[in-house]
């Protein structure tokens, strides 16, 4: 079971690698969002202090959007998926593989780059941290439920759009909890709440995606 | 700002022309749709069923 | 007395029987608008705080159960037709999907216009209003990928799947804005400040049976349409009056 897991993970990695402009191409997206804003709204650096945790999180939600019509649509075009879905190993078990895969290549480079872009914004260190640990616990979950949209949508055209229209308001509790997050410690407040949720989050998202999105695929594929 | 004097000088025609009329519309439109859909429907099915009828007549011959 | 159920499940059968319900609903619902709104205007006394504005619940509440309630109802469906495989629950499901996004827009709008002379501004960022327009992006959602999936099968099953994890989610999306929204004390507001008077009640209730008969009304016509261009290649169809003439 977890070898297979281990098999599908380091599979899609190797292949990420061989593509590694997707992945540079998803983090420069979001260095760009997050820099665009204070052109936006002005250099007044009281207020974009207040702004960053809420604007990281956006750029991030859409820059995870990016990546999410890549996680099944060259398998799907190679054949690879129909092997998949015949072979006798079960489909969710790969799925999670390739989600874990997906949220290593697109999803971990911005949690790594997110401390330099707050830098931009002057959050403290300490709101920077819980930043980070709020990126943490909640990307893999925004990997997850985009999964599902993504096996919905395979190979329809115009997927892309679709593909945000249908999966954004799904994240919408992750983004609360994570900036909300940094606004707590920011006010002096505990965080404790906020990170529970998104680690409840992460926990439900892990049970239940990867079996949805199987069913989806199987729904696509028929 | 005028609106805000006006509103509050005909507070009721402000509800019926704010939400009750856009709410009937709205209900209309779909009245409208779901009629008009129906009339399409019909048509491409007789036009179906005419061309099939055709085809058999012609097969017959 | 068993009725037999399934035999309404049946496209055949169902198509019949809502042709013969759909005046019957359509006309039960204008006449409540018209009881309700009646009540409501000439009936219910002036609100003593919100003054002649507090009229609008009368369509605006109505209007947001209705939105609520045919989420769940269309996800009921979606399911059903996801499980047991019927043709007819998927239809009932793309039926629903528009008339519940009306609902979703109505109830913003006039919640849009009761806010203004209330609070002073078209829109606040309360936890109900946006949850509501969270709501109307799912049914948008829905609508958007049944349409552009070109296989009906597929479009039926996908959009289902679609469905219900949305309704699973919507109690999560629902209390995390709940909480965001109390985090942000800016904007609380109390939509009953004062104890509701009778004629108050009885008209909300009235225009809200009178929704309800108007969806089914219009879920009903839309689904026989559905039905009819799905079936378009069986006999029964062509042999339908309304086909042959």
């Amino acid at each position: 079971m977890l070898g297979l897991l281990a098999l599908v993970i380091r599979r899609d990695l190797v292949l990420a690698m061989r593509r590694r402009a997707d992945i540079l191409t998803t983090l420069i997206f979001f260095v760009m969002v997050v820099s665009l804003f204070p052109l936006g709204v002005g250099p007044e650096m009281e207020m974009l202090r207040r702004m960053a945790a809420g604007v990281l999180w956006v750029a991030a939600l859409l820059s995870s959007m990016l990546s999410l019509g890549r996680l099944f649509s060259a398998d799907y075009q190679d054949g690879t998926l129909e092997q998949m879905m015949l072979a006798p190993q079960s489909l969710s078990m790969l799925v999670l593989g390739k989600m874990t895969a997906h949220w290593m290549v697109s999803g971990l480079p911005l949690v790594l780059m997110a401390p330099v872009l707050g830098l931009q914004f002057d959050m403290p260190a300490q709101a920077l941290g819980i930043l980070i640990v709020g990126l943490l616990l909640g990307t893999p979950v925004l990997s997850m439920i985009g999964a599902i949209g993504a096996a919905l949508t395979l190979g329809l055209r115009g997927g892309g759009v679709l593909l945000s229209l249908l999966v954004l308001p799904l994240c919408i509790p992750v983004l609360i909890f994570g900036t909300g997050a940094v606004e707590a410690i920011t006010a002096g407040l505990s965080v404790a709440s906020h990170l529970s949720l998104l680690g409840a989050l992460l926990v439900l998202a892990l049970v239940f995606t990867p079996w949805v999105t199987a069913q989806a695929l199987r729904i696509s594929m028929e | 700002m005028s609106l805000d004097i006006w509103m509050r000088e005909n507070p009721l025609t402000y509800v019926w022309l704010g939400s009750y009329a856009v709410a009937l519309l709205v209900f209309a439109v779909e009245v409208a749709m779901v009629i008009h859909k129906r009339k399409i429907t019909l048509r491409q099915v007789r036009l179906m069923r005419e061309a099939g009828d055709d085809a058999r007549d012609e097969g017959a011959a | 007395m068993a009725i037999n159920w399934f035999k309404y499940s049946a496209p055949t059968t169902f198509y019949g029987l809502a042709g013969k319900l759909i005046p019957w609903f359509a006309f039960s619902a204008a006449l409540l608008f018209v009881i309700g709104l009646y009540i409501g205007f000439a009936v219910a006394p002036v609100d003593a705080q919100q003054g002649e504005f507090y009229r609008i619940i009368f369509i605006h509440v109505p209007a947001s159960i209705l939105s609520m309630f045919l989420y769940l109802v269309m996800a009921g469906y979606a399911a059903l037709g996801l499980i047991f495989n019927t043709r007819l629950s998927a239809m009932m499901a793309t039926a629903i999907a528009p008339t519940g996004a009306l609902f979703a827009f109505i109830s913003l709008w006039t919640g849009a216009l009761w806010g203004k002379p209330m609070w002073g501004a078209w829109w606040v960022w309360d936890a109900r209003l946006t949850s509501e327009l969270i709501l109307l992006f799912l049914y948008l959602g829905f609508i958007a990928l049944h349409a552009s999936i070109d296989d009906p099968r597929r479009a039926d099953r996908a959009s289902a799947l679609l469905a219900i994890v949305g309704s699973v989610n919507v109690p999560i999306i629902y209390f995390s804005v709940k909480w965001w929204n109390t985090l942000h004390q800016g904007s609380t507001i109390k939509y009953t400040g004062t104890s509701m008077h009778v004629a108050m009640q009885q008209a909300m209730f009235i225009v809200l049976l009178a929704c309800w008969l108007y969806a089914i009304a219009v879920v009903l016509a839309r689904v026989r349409s559905i039905i009819l261009e799905r079936e378009r290649n069986t006999v029964w169809i062509n042999e339908l009056p309304e086909v042959r003439s």
